[in-house]
C-alpha cells in the first residue's frame, strides 16, 4: 500500500526570490495517520501544502499523494484530497448550502441540480450531519457574506468533508474557531479517521493540537528542523525536571549542592523554585532522600510547545548571531 | 465526461446566480445599452438618417447588441481575477475537473449574463421602433451565442496576461473601448483610412458586429453597403479566433495560477 504522502527532496523557489521557500525537504505520511507540520510564519508550511495539493508547481524534487505523482496525475490526486486553505476560499455571494452543493457536484458526487430541494436524500443527510457537528445547521441557507470568520471556517470544513477525502489537508483549520467548535471539530475528525481511515495533514499554531499527532515535522526557513513522534521530539529537546522549594531556602540549597543536584545551575534568583534535572533518575528516590522539609514540589513534564519554542528560538538566535556577524 | 459536464453547468449556474443577486450590476447593465441605443442611436437617426439612406437606429441597435454580448462576457471572465484575489479560485482549481471545463463553465455563465443584458437592448430597441421580425430574431439568437463566446475567449486572453484586479481595471478599458469604434458599433467602417482599416480588421469585435449585421440585414438592400463579410466568413473567423484565444488564454492562466 503506497504512503498517503511521500515527499522527496522538495524544493520551491518563487519567481524573483533570492532564497528557496522550501529547501530540500523529505518525509512520508502513512495512510490513516495524523501528521502535523509546524513552523513559524514564513517557514514554508503553506508553500509545502500548496505543492502537495497541486495548486503550486515545485522547483524540483518529487511528491506522491496516495501513489500518484502530483505533477503527472493531478486529477487523480485532486479526487483523493480535501483542502481547507489558510485563507477562506468561499463564494460570498452564495448561501452556505450553495457553496457546499456546488463543491459536491464539482467532485462528481451528484449531478447538477439547481436547488437544494431537488438534491437526493443522501446529500441532504450528509450536509445535515456535518453542519450539525460544526454547529452551523441553522445558518445553512443564509448568504455566506453574513457569516463571521469562525462560521466561514466551519463551512469550509463541512464543504471539504462532503466528498470523504482519503487525505485531508488542513492549513491552520482551527484559527478563529471558539474552543467548543474546536473541540467538536477534533472529535469529529477523530471519528472520521477511525471510521474511514482518513489521513490528516495538519498545519497549526495550536501546539496542543499537534500533541495528538502520530508524527510531527517542524520546519524552519524551508528545512526540516525535527521530525518524529511528539514524545520523541519533546524528549529530544527538553528534559523532565523537579521543581521544589523549602521554607529554609539556604538549607535546601546547601543540601542540594552537597548532593551534586544543583550542578547545572546555581540557586534560583528571588523566590523561584529550585530545579533538579531528572535525566533518567527516579524522582521518587530523589524526593525521599532530601531531608530539608519541603513546602512545594512538582514534576515538570515537557510539552511539545516548549520543545518547539526551544528549537525555533535557538534557530532565530543562531540566525541573529550570523546576521550580526555579517 | 458526465462529471466534466456537471462541472461546466455548475460553474455557469454559479455565475448566473451571482448576477441575479447583484442588483446594482443588473441596473447598470440595462442603463448603458439604453443610453447607447436611445440617446446615441436616436440622435443619429434624427439628424443623419435622411442623408445616409438607411435606418441609423437599426444600425446602431445591432452594433450595440454585439458590443453588449462581447463586452459583458469578456468583463465577466475578468472576474476570475476577483476570484483569485478572494482565493475562491483555489477551491475551484483544486477540484478534480479539467481546467478547460472550469474556463468553459465560466464563459457559459457570463454568456448567460450577457444574454440577459442583450434582452434589455432588444426590448428597448423594440420600444424605440427598431424593425425586428420574428425570423430576424430567431436567426440572431444562435449568432449572438457565438459573439458572446468570442467575448469570453477574448476576456480569457486579456485576463491571462494581467496579474491583478488593479491592472485589469486600468488595462481592460483600453482594449475594449477602442474596439467600439474600430468595429463600427455606432459608425459605418466600410471605408476607412489605411491605418484605421488595419486596426479595425485586427479588432475581434469587428467580426462579431459584422456577423450580427450580416444576419440582421440578410436579403435586404442595405447588406451590400453596411456588411463587410458574409455570415459564413465571419463565423469561420469567430470560431478560429475563439479557439486560439481560449487555448492560449487557458494555458497562460493555468500556468500563472500554479507557477508562481
Amino acid at each position: 500500500m503506497p504512503h498517503a504522502v511521500e515527499v522527496n527532496n522538495l524544493v520551491k523557489r518563487y519567481k524573483n526570490a533570492a532564497v528557496n521557500a522550501v529547501d530540500g525537504i523529505s518525509f512520508v505520511v502513512e495512510q490513516g495517520a495524523l501528521f502535523a507540520l509546524l513552523g513559524p510564519n514564513g517557514a514554508g508550511k503553506t508553500t509545502t501544502i500548496s505543492i502537495l495539493t497541486t495548486t503550486l508547481t515545485k522547483t524540483s524534487g518529487s511528491v506522491h499523494i496516495a501513489g500518484h505523482d502530483s505533477d503527472g496525475e493531478q486529477n487523480a490526486v485532486r479526487s483523493m484530497i480535501g483542502v481547507v486553505f489558510q485563507r477562506p476560499s468561499l463564494d460570498l455571494n452564495l448561501t452556505a448550502e450553495e457553496n457546499v452543493r456546488f463543491h459536491s457536484i464539482l467532485y462528481g458526487l451528484y449531478r447538477f441540480r439547481p436547488s437544494y430541494g431537488m438534491m437526493p436524500d443522501s446529500y441532504k443527510q450528509r450536509i445535515a450531519e456535518l453542519s450539525a457537528v460544526l454547529g452551523i445547521r441553522d445558518e445553512l441557507f443564509h448568504p455566506v457574506k453574513t457569516f463571521s470568520g469562525g462560521m466561514r471556517r466551519k463551512l469550509e470544513i463541512v464543504r471539504d468533508l462532503m466528498h470523504r477525502p482519503k487525505i485531508l489537508f488542513l492549513d491552520e483549520p482551527t484559527t478563529g474557531l471558539d474552543p467548543v467548535s474546536r473541540k467538536n471539530l477534533w472529535e469529529y475528525l477523530s471519528r472520521v479517521r477511525a471510521e474511514e481511515d482518513t489521513t490528516i495533514f495538519l498545519t497549526t499554531h495550536y501546539l496542543e493540537e499537534a500533541e495528538h499527532a502520530d508524527r510531527v515535522c517542524i520546519i524552519n526557513h524551508g528545512v526540516i528542523a525535527a521530525i518524529g513522534r511528539p514524545q520523541d521530539i519533546r524528549q529530544g529537546l527538553t528534559e523532565e525536571y523537579l521543581l521544589l522549594d523549602a521554607a529554609d531556602r539556604s538549607a535546601l540549597e546547601a543540601e542540594l549542592s552537597r548532593r551534586g543536584l544543583l550542578s547545572d545551575s546555581a540557586a534560583p534568583a528571588g523566590a523561584a523554585e529550585f530545579r533538579i534535572m531528572l535525566r533518567g533518575k527516579n524522582p521518587a528516590a530523589i524526593i525521599q532522600s532530601i531531608t530539608t522539609p519541603l513546602i512545594s514540589l512538582h514534576i515538570h513534564s515537557p510539552t511539545l510547545e516548549e520543545a518547539y519554542l526551544e528549537m525555533v528560538g535557538r534557530e532565530e538566535q543562531k540566525n541573529g548571531v550570523q546576521a550580526a556577524a555579517a | 465526461m458526465v462529471t466534466e459536464l456537471n462541472a461546466i453547468i455548475t460553474i455557469a449556474y454559479r455565475d448566473f446566480t451571482k448576477f441575479l443577486r447583484d442588483r446594482p450590476r443588473i441596473l447598470i447593465s440595462f442603463v448603458l445599452p439604453t443610453m447607447f441605443v436611445g440617446i446615441l442611436g436616436g440622435s443619429l437617426q434624427a439628424n443623419l438618417a435622411k442623408n445616409v439612406g438607411f435606418n441609423f437606429l437599426a444600425f446602431v441597435f445591432v452594433g450595440v447588441l454585439a458590443q453588449v454580448l462581447f463586452q459583458s462576457t469578456a468583463s465577466g471572465i475578468i472576474s476570475l481575477v476577483e476570484d483569485r484575489e478572494q482565493d475562491f479560485s483555489q477551491a475551484i482549481f483544486v477540484a478534480p475537473v479539467r481546467r478547460s471545463s472550469i474556463i468553459i463553465g465560466k464563459i457559459l455563465g457570463e454568456g448567460s449574463v450577457s444574454f440577459c443584458q442583450a434582452a434589455g437592448v432588444i426590448i428597448f430597441g423594440l420600444i424605440m421602433g427598431v424593425p425586428l421580425s420574428f425570423w430576424q430574431f430567431a436567426r440572431l439568437l444562435p449568432a449572438a451565442a457565438a459573439v458572446s463566446f468570442l467575448g469570453g475567449a477574448f476576456g480569457m486572453l486579456v485576463l491571462a496576461n494581467l496579474g491583478n484586479q488593479q491592472r485589469v481595471r486600468q488595462i481592460f478599458p483600453l482594449v475594449i473601448f477602442p474596439q467600439f469604434f474600430l468595429a463600427g458599433v455606432f459608425n459605418p467602417i466600410t471605408h476607412l483610412p489605411p491605418v484605421l482599416f488595419v486596426l479595425s480588421r485586427i479588432a475581434p469585435l469587428t467580426y462579431g458586429v459584422d456577423f450580427l449585421r450580416g444576419i440582421y440585414y440578410a436579403g435586404m438592400p442595405e447588406a451590400s453597403t453596411l456588411v463587410l463579410h458574409s455570415p459564413l466568413v465571419n463565423l469561420g473567423i469567430i470560431t478560429v479566433l475563439s479557439g486560439v484565444f481560449l487555448a492560449i488564454g487557458t494555458a497562460l492562466f493555468v500556468r500563472s495560477e500554479r507557477n508562481r
